[in-house]
């Protein structure tokens, strides 16, 4: 068994990560409200912090920051709560560390206004290479991260001949398998463009760059919803008594995102140059492919609050919901992310097919459309987690326990009318990234302008709930009330133990196969890509 | 592994669903050409405006009574600013950008195309309904990215 020491020392760690993660929301929410304003007509951004400044911060603090240090963060928790041992923990410093050096670099270039070029960094828009290099080392610490998961990992394996992993750590584990296969094309990318932002190659492949960002683009999504199907399958189960609906299953979604997230990215470039109808057809039938362990995922849920609600003799639909903890600010947080989920899927299936995509592609809906999916079911599940893991990290009781219910109801709502505005201005043509868009009065662009309004209320609400959410954070650690030392548990399978198949424990051999698999659907249009290389282009700083 | 009766109907029925919906896609391919833009004709950046037909830019009428257009996107502009075409015409359009990535899309149509330095894009369109349309650049592009638009003119036949 472990020391009362050890398990501080870990949550010293896992606090370094989760409020690092809760610090980048803050100020992403600040550029974010900003930025509805703007659109709106209602401000305008300062000179010398322009509009496009602002939203590259909001984008990079929150898909690439906010994200990561939360999931890095909550992986480590639950590996080292459900692998108890003596261990050292300069891997998870050491991981936190290096991603926070890499962070700040990455800020200071985009704060002086050296790396205004959005978190997707297109060439051959051309930032300052300290900005590429800074994202290079935010990745590579979350390589540590992974390193320290996979070693617990193999020391269970060493010490429990036979035994399956627990499904927590599977889970995990399986998260950073498939990140490792993503961020090889990042790391790729950044091979490519950091000698040319320091101007040692004149010129640079602006497609293969961006074939590189949409291979890890896409996965990048699918680590945010694994870090948020994490939660769901093993930790909200036990908010209401209930089970994970099958130890296999669950297994089984996760190898299935591992080996379908990364060979999609292309429907990111449908409407590009120089790739040919063929590979995008292809691209499309993979992209619907890796909705298959959602569509799992759907059923256990619902399944596993079914069986929670009849063992407590209830049943019915309406039985079934009631018998739910709503007013659980962790279950709250991860049901309402569930319902904005369902929203997501389908406007997911929308934009996946290339007929309906021209008319949506880079415009407001597809802002839309990943705020109700990352913004909305993946920020408020960590969120809720946030709530659940507080005190289990700090020893203190939650400061303020209905302002944190409220903060999740409040987001739930912002998030609601800031996308489905968005996703009807989107339908109407408004563009995305773009700090103005009245266009010179011109009368199509009027017809947003309802929408875009509304959509800057719905940020205000959100920005109010991040408020709400930081003090709840902060005001835990203040008041300083002391509890019970909490266990973590993790939901057991309702299943029998022991059924799951050999074949669903492999995982780092099912990695192996999914980086096999990526290489050879991208094959097609990297070929195609390296066959026509074409001209080089120099770049240029346009801010 | 015990898989249970309603687990399996579901995921035979999500399954089910996302081949129907594939099934469609291939049928618009087919059937209505509905494919998405994939210019393969290549440009070099910085001699577009020698390079014909690109040194003209602008509107073009075929012997088969449809046009070709033209353009060329530069921070901040695109250019022809203006296009004037009658109602009911059948367009396509090919575009190229000299310095980085800009998007072209028209509000209210699926002309929707990313435009890269290197290569020219191309998109067909009949544009139905007469009336003045905004042309605006859908990618970011730099510091003046949201002044970057122009019109298209749909006269009455
Ligand atoms: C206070 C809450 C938030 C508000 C008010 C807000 C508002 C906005 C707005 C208005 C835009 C569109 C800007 C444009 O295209 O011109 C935007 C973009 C974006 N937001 Fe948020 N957002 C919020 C929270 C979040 C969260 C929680 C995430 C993800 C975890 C997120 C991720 C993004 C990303 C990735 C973009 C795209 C940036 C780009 O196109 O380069 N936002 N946000
Ligand atoms: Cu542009
Ligand atoms: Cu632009």
């Amino acid at each position: 068994m472990t020391s009362d020491l050890q398990v501080r020392a870990e949550n010293r760690v896992v606090i370094a990560h989760i409020y690092t993660s809760t610090a980048a929301i803050a100020l992403g929410a600040i550029f974010g409200v900003f930025q509805g304003f703007s659109r709106a007509g209602a401000a305008a951004a300062p000179s010398w912090f322009d509009y496009y400044r602002i939203l590259t911060m909001h984008g990079v603090l929150m898909a690439l920051v906010f994200t990561t240090f939360f999931i890095t963060g909550l992986c480590l928790f639950v590996t080292y709560r459900a692998i108890p041992r003596e261990r050292k923990l300069a891997l998870g410093w050491v991981g936190w560390l290096v991603m926070l050096v890499g962070t700040a670099m990455a800020a200071v270039e985009i704060l002086l206004g050296n790396a205004t070029v959005l978190y997707t960094f297109y060439a051959p828009l051309k930032a300052s290479p300290w900005f590429y290099i800074g994202a290079t080392i935010l990745v590579l610490g979350t390589w540590v991260v992974a390193y320290e998961i996979f070693e617990n990992v193999v020391y269970w394996r060493r010490t429990n001949p036979g035994a399956p992993v627990p499904l927590v750590v599977f889970c995990a584990a399986a998260t950073f398998v498939m990140w490792i296969v993503a961020t090889l094309g990042v790391v790729a990318e950044m091979a490519m463009l950091i000698p040319w932002a320091f101007g040692w190659v004149p010129t640079i492949n602006v497609l293969l760059t961006r074939l590189f960002f949409w291979y890890f683009g896409h996965p990048l999504v699918y680590f945010w919803i694994m870090g948020a199907y994490i939660i769901w399958y093993n930790i909200i189960p036990t908010r209401y008594g209930g089970n994970t609906f099958s130890d296999g299953l669950t297994r089984l979604t996760f190898i299935m995102l591992i080996l379908l997230s990364t060979p999609v990215g292309i429907h990111h470039e449908f409407m590009e140059p120089g790739i040919s109808s063929t590979w995008k057809a292809l691209f499309t039938v993979t992209t619907y492919g890796v909705a298959i362990p959602s569509f799992i995922t759907a059923f256990a849920i619902f399944a596993s609050f079914e069986l929670a609600a009849i063992k407590q003799g209830r049943k019915g639909f309406i039985a079934t919901v009631k018998s739910l903890p709503w007013g659980d600010p962790a279950f709250s947080g991860a049901a309402y992310g569930m319902l904005l989920f369902i929203l997501g899927g389908f406007g997911g299936l929308v934009n996946a097919s290339y007929g309906m995509d021209a008319v949506v592609h880079n415009t407001i809906w597809i802002v839309g459309h990943f705020h109700v999916t990352v913004g909305g079911p993946v920020a408020l599940t960590f969120i809720g987690a946030a709530y659940w893991m507080i005190p289990r990290l700090t020893g203190r009781a939650l400061w303020k326990p209905e302002w944190a219910l409220m903060q999740t109801r409040l987001w739930f709502i912002g998030m609601l009318i800031m996308s489905f505005s968005m996703h009807f201005a989107g339908l109407l043509g408004a563009p995305r990234r773009t700090a103005d868009v009245s266009y010179g009065g011109a009368a199509v662009a009027q017809a947003w302008h309802p929408y875009m309004t509304v959509a800057a209320a719905g940020g205000v609400f959100l920005f109010l709930s991040i408020i709400m959410f930081v003090a709840v954070a902060l005001g835990t650690l203040v008041q300083n009330r002391k509890t019970e030392p909490m266990a973590a548990a993790f939901a057991t399978s309702a299943t029998p133990a022991g059924a799951t198949p050999a074949a669903l424990q492999h995982l780092f051999r099912w990695g192996v196969i999914a980086l096999a698999f990526a290489i050879v659907v991208y094959a097609g249009p990297v070929g195609e890509i390296l066959h026509h290389p074409g001209y080089g282009a120099a770049g240029m700083r346009t801010w | 592994m015990h898989i249970h009766k309603y687990e399996r109907w579901w995921m035979i029925f999500g399954v089910a669903m996302l081949i129907a919906f594939l099934a469609l896609l291939a049928f618009a391919a087919v059937e209505n050409s509905i494919v998405p833009p994939s210019g393969m004709q290549q440009i070099d950046p910085k001699l577009v405006a020698q390079t014909p037909p690109f040194n003209h830019p602008g509107l073009r009428r075929l012997s088969d009574g449809s046009y070709e257009a033209y353009y060329i996107a530069q921070v901040f502009a695109f250019d022809p600013p203006v296009l004037t075409i009658p109602q009911g015409a059948k367009v396509t359009f090919y575009v190229t950008s000299t310095d980085v990535v800009h998007g072209f899309f028209v509000p209210g149509t699926a002309v929707n195309m990313m435009v890269v330095p290197g290569w020219v894009n191309m998109q067909t369109h009949v544009f139905r309904r007469a009336g003045e349309y905004l042309l605006l650049c859908h990618e970011y592009c730099g510091i003046g990215h949201q002044d970057m638009f122009g019109k298209i003119e749909v006269t009455k036949r």
